[in-house]
């Protein structure tokens, strides 16, 4: 999967859990400054990242994703299968 | 052994002081927004003085004993679940029986924290099937304002006190499904009260927990009972916070169900939430006679238990 294909399907799921327009979860978008995504979204959004993307998101890598960015690209090295 | 076994009726005892976000002590440096945001409470009832684990759990017991028309003489045994008794030893269940007026039955606690009403229920119907037991009272009490640490925001602000009870007999029809139930005691320290002390919670560790884990075992009880997501009339999930109760809602598909949101103003009660849910819900009709409802209970341990019932 490119980076362009993990971040279309995961703002899918940010749509799907916080409502937020796929459109609106672009790459430089902060979780929380930005799109208003509280702690408790942030983890239902790691969580179902994990189920989609066949990967883990531990707490502690969770905390360091800042932006939209930062999740693509922690998913990409995190060894998502095509 | 009878072929199955059925709730009867429910009863409920709400304390009467309702506390609201805004009411809550000023030292916790907390605010109602914040609260709804990250909960959906409300407000939360306090009980008083006068108002005990054990008081509680006779009137919601009482109160569906009256709503079956059965005499608390006849009753064969006394669950309580509950995880705030103010003593260690004894129990509590014996005390509710003789508060009742239930002379002649068994009595024991059951502690499974917010899982607790969903264990003691399985437990009642396997007692009625078996015919250890021909009438069980099933109550779920908890007065958890005794154990909280009124100085910490972070799990303060979730509890309320309060107590539900249901009445299971046999029937020839069953109506309460087989139980889905598990454990991990390895992760007993996201929630606890350790002796003398007060409550202790990872807040977020079980939020993870509960995203990540309730839906299979949703799914797993649907499938036990012989029926999928889409066929439920009514989702009834432990109350621990609006946002967990919401986030099974969507991972599940029951499509067709209405949800329990008793917490936004009942806040989190650990094993009466349930019961007390169900008894709001069938006394202004939410829940319909034969409606099929899915029980999910889970909590401090971790213990969880999932069953899907008939509404009587
Ligand atoms: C308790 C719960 C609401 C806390 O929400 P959370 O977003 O996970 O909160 P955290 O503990 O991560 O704290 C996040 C921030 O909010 C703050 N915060 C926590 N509680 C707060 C409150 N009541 N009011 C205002 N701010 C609060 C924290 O101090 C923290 O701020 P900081 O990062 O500046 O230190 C949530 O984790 C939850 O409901 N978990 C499930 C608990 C549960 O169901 N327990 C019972 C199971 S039976």
């Amino acid at each position: 999967m490119s980076n362009d294909e993990i971040l279309t399907e995961f703002a899918r799921l940010v749509q799907e859990i916080t409502g937020i327009n796929a459109a609106q979860v672009t790459a430089d978008k902060s979780f929380t400054n930005d799109l208003d995504v509280d702690s408790l979204s942030m983890v239902e959004v790691a969580t179902a990242a994990e189920d989609r993307f066949g990967i883990a998101i531990p707490d502690d890598a969770l905390k360091n994703l800042k932006t939209v960015g930062d999740a693509v690209d922690f998913i990409a090295k995190a060894g998502v299968a095509a | 052994m009878t072929s199955g076994a059925r709730i009867v009726a429910f009863g409920e005892h709400r304390p009467p002081r309702v506390v609201g976000n805004d009411d809550l002590p000023a030292a916790l440096g907390t605010d109602d927004a914040w609260i709804q945001s990250r909960t959906g409470i409300r407000s939360r009832r306090i009980a008083g003085p006068d108002e005990s684990v054990v008081s509680m759990s006779a009137d919601a017991a009482g109160k569906a004993l009256a709503g079956a028309g059965i005499d608390p003489a006849d009753v064969d045994l006394v669950l309580l679940a509950t995880c705030s008794m103010p003593t260690q030893v004894p129990g509590g269940a014996a005390q509710v029986a003789s508060a009742l007026g239930a002379r002649s039955a068994g009595a024991f606690d059951i502690n499974a924290a917010c899982a607790g009403f969903c264990y003691g229920l399985s437990a009642a119907a396997d007692a009625v099937r078996a015919g250890t037991a021909r009438t069980v009272v099933v109550v779920g009490s908890e007065k958890l304002s005794d154990w909280m640490d009124w100085t910490d925001r972070r799990s303060a602000i979730l509890f309320g006190d309060g107590a539900g009870a249901a009445v299971v007999q046999a029937a020839s029809k069953p109506s309460i499904g087989p139980v889905v139930w598990g454990s991990d005691g390895t992760l007993s320290s996201l929630i606890d009260i350790p002796a003398g002390g007060k409550l202790n919670l990872d807040g977020p560790a079980v939020f993870r927990w509960a995203t990540t884990s309730l839906g299979d075992i949703a799914r797993r009880a649907c499938t036990a009972a012989g029926i999928t997501p889409a066929d439920l009339d009514l989702v009834v999930p432990h109350q621990a916070n609006l946002r967990i109760i919401t986030a099974l809602a969507r991972s599940l598909g029951a499509t067709n169900a209405v949800v329990a949101d008793d917490i936004v103003d009942t806040g989190n009660t650990s094993a009466a939430s349930i019961p007390l849910a169900l008894a709001r819900m069938t006394a202004d009709g939410r829940a319909r006679p034969g409606d099929r409802a899915l029980l999910l209970g889970f909590g401090a341990g971790m213990t969880w238990a999932g069953l899907v019932i008939e509404v009587p």
